[in-house]
């Protein structure tokens, strides 16, 4: 296991054999996977794949067969597993500091109320992460960076051992997406929070992630490191498309096969 | 487990931010739209009450507002103030403008807690209590019953309530039923309410059209919505609802904030939004149904009252659901002194006035905070 790039040997939780079905469709086919703590394990495929059934199965968030247990042998909830949606919905006339609030929602009994903890963590948190001057600031106008981050910031209210962003920063430019994503890793690292990311970017995922996960039609095509899960072969077969992979300042860098090197066949008609 | 027991630390270190040492943070969480300030509640406590005293004092015999404030204050064990108010003048009060205006208020409350709490179940702005068929299978049971000749009544519950309860309980378990009780999905449970609703609606018109033409009137000035008493009666069947269901409501209302978000996050915070959506529907059916089976259906409250406290105050369910019974209270209270006095000795469906005063008023409110945003 010496080329296995994970942090610690301690898991944070198992997956053995899990199915979706929806009907006689197959979306996850009998995953297995032990997720490390402390480990970034990103999920990657081709759309449909089953990256966020996946990821939403994990979470405790679907029907499925097979069993997904944390250490102690439960099956996860929302004080192990935080979720960052890919479209979060923004209510209007929702303040931030509301709208972090909510996610002490797992920690509350059925008819309580939010304590004096509770707001106390909120607080930290948007201090923590440099919105306290927004915490009055209504949700619906922030921009798609600032409501990444008043995400995440729920997510840390959460106070969960595990993070799963689902493609979190598909809506976000590209200086954005690396900022939540920093953001993300920086807070791992710090809390030793374990990180599964459905994520769509190959070469984004191999800069964060320990470790990658590539399916295909539901099933576990490849795992491993970065090293071993981009090999152009494998890419381009899941991907069914020529994919190459370039080392770039010893970080990897996935890109289109050069237009030569594709099949003659497939350029346009009309040009060289 | 452990590794649970070192984010709470972490959380709780946090709270003394690096570099600045024993220094706290200041507060951020104290304010926003999730308050339920005391003040706004004072206001609103104030209005109903000032409702009330106006409601019990004016009619056909006017009595001195003053006068009903103090007999009022007498029933407090303890008080004994002097009254401008003879016998005669009490018994009316008591009797006959007390137990109205408390069936108003409360039917207003009902409607209120009930539209608000069935605009946050359904994500949906146009929800009223009467979405799911409540008014078309109450409709139906008070024409069945009126059209069988139960209206006789007997012990302490008289046949049009019963039969309209039931009808509206029936209406909305069937639309549940159509939908297959999937509590997971809104907007099944809305169409299938939609479908159901013009089912009774059909049966409803097809039963008033065999009845005579007595019977149809009163069936009638039932469907047009009536604040009609015989004593405290009414207040009494209406009252268990108000306190239970009701209560339930404002127990759950901070739910609703969570399921703004919609279903798929409100589950990955950890609310089970069927399990709560199905509470919350069931009382608030239940206190509709309440209303509605003992003053007919009176439109448009359970719409702009929610509407209303939402322009005035905040967008959160923890803030409308318990707003939305005062000033729904209010509303109905007040609306009803016009049902008794613009067509003395006559009276006006309170129905039709909520409508005629609610829809012009709401409006008004809307361009207004639509200019102010």
């Amino acid at each position: 296991m010496s080329a296995n790039p994970v942090l610690t040997d301690t898991l944070a939780l198992t997956c053995r054999d899990v199915t979706v079905s929806y009907g006689d469709k197959t979306a996850v086919a009998g995953v297995d996977l032990d997720l490390y703590a402390g480990e970034w394990l990103a999920v990657l495929g081709p759309n449909g794949a089953g990256k966020s059934t996946l990821l939403h199965t994990i979470a405790g968030l679907g029907k499925h067969t097979g069993t997904v247990t944390m250490p102690d042998g439960r099956a996860p909830s929302a004080t192990d597993i935080a979720v960052m949606p890919q479209n979060p919905l923004l209510p209007e006339g929702m303040s931030v500091v509301e709208y972090v609030l909510l996610g002490r929602t797992a920690h509350l009994g059925w008819l309580a109320r939010e304590s004096q903890r509770d707001h106390r963590i909120v607080d930290s948190v948007l201090h923590r992460l440099g919105l306290a001057d927004f915490a009055q600031r209504e949700v619906v106008g922030l921009s798609g960076g600032e409501a990444q981050r008043v995400v995440v910031a729920r997510s840390l209210a959460q106070q969960t051992s595990i993070l799963a962003l689902d493609e979190p920063t598909s809506a976000l430019d590209l200086g954005h997406q690396v900022q939540v994503l920093e953001l993300v890793d920086d807070l791992r690292r710090r809390d030793g929070l374990t990180v599964l990311a459905a994520m769509h970017d190959l070469t984004t995922a191999a800069r964060f992630a320990d470790r990658l996960l590539l399916m295909r039609h539901g099933k576990v095509v490849a795992i491993g490191s970065p090293e071993e899960v981009l090999q152009p072969e494998i890419l381009s077969d899941v991907y069914e498309t020529p994919l190459t992979v370039r080392k770039l300042d010893g970080e990897y860098v996935v890109l289109p096969a050069p237009r030569s090197a594709r099949h003659p066949e497939d350029r346009p008609a009309g040009l060289p | 487990m452990t590794q649970q027991r070192d984010l709470d630390q972490a959380a709780t270190k946090a709270t003394s931010p690096v570099g600045s040492g024993s220094l706290a943070l200041p507060e951020l969480s104290a304010t926003g739209s999730f308050r339920l300030r005391k003040r706004v509640v004072a206001i609103c406590v104030t209005v109903l009450i000032a409702v009330i005293l106006l409601s019990a004092a004016s009619g056909a015999a006017g009595l001195p507002v003053a006068g009903v404030a103090r007999s009022m204050l007498n029933l407090i064990p303890g008080v004994d103030l002097a009254t401008s108010l003879d016998s005669r003048a009490e018994a009316v009060l008591f009797q006959i403008r007390l137990p109205r205006t408390i069936l108003g208020v409360l039917v207003g409350a009902a409607l209120g807690m009930a539209g608000a709490s069935f605009q946050g179940v359904f994500r949906n702005p146009l929800a009223d209590p009467y979405l799911l068929g409540v008014s078309a299978g109450a409709g139906f049971g008070a024409v069945l019953a009126l059209g069988f000749g139960l209206d006789v009544g007997w012990g302490p519950v008289s046949a049009v309530p019963a039969a309209a309860f039931i009808g509206a309980v029936v209406a909305v378990m069937a639309s549940v039923l159509v939908a297959r009780g999937s509590w997971t999905s809104p907007a099944t449970l809305l169409l299938s309410g939609v479908a159901v609703a013009a089912l009774f609606s059909a049966a409803q018109t097809y039963a008033l059209q065999k009845l005579d033409e007595t019977r149809a009137r009163e069936v009638l000035s039932w469907l047009f919505g009536r604040l009609a008493t015989s004593g405290w009666e009414q207040v009494l069947l209406l009252l268990p609802y108000v306190i239970v269901c009701g209560g339930l409501l404002i127990m759950l209302r901070r739910h609703l904030d969570v399921m703004r978000l919609g279903d798929d996050e409100a589950r990955a915070l950890g609310l089970n939004p069927a399990r709560s959506r199905f509470l919350i529907i069931t009382a608030a059916t239940l206190l509709t149904a309440a209303a509605v089976a003992v003053s007919g259906l009176i439109a448009f409250v359970g719409l702009v009252v929610p509407h209303l406290v939402r322009l005035l105050t905040s967008h959160s369910y923890r803030v409308i659901v318990p707003l939305s019974a005062l000033v729904g209270g209010s509303f109905m209270a007040l609306v009803d002194i016009g049902a008794r006095t613009v067509v003395a000795p006559a009276e006006l469906p309170v129905g039709i006035i909520t409508a005629f005063v609610g829809a012009p008023f709401f409006a008004l409110v809307l361009r207004r905070s639509r200019r102010g945003a």
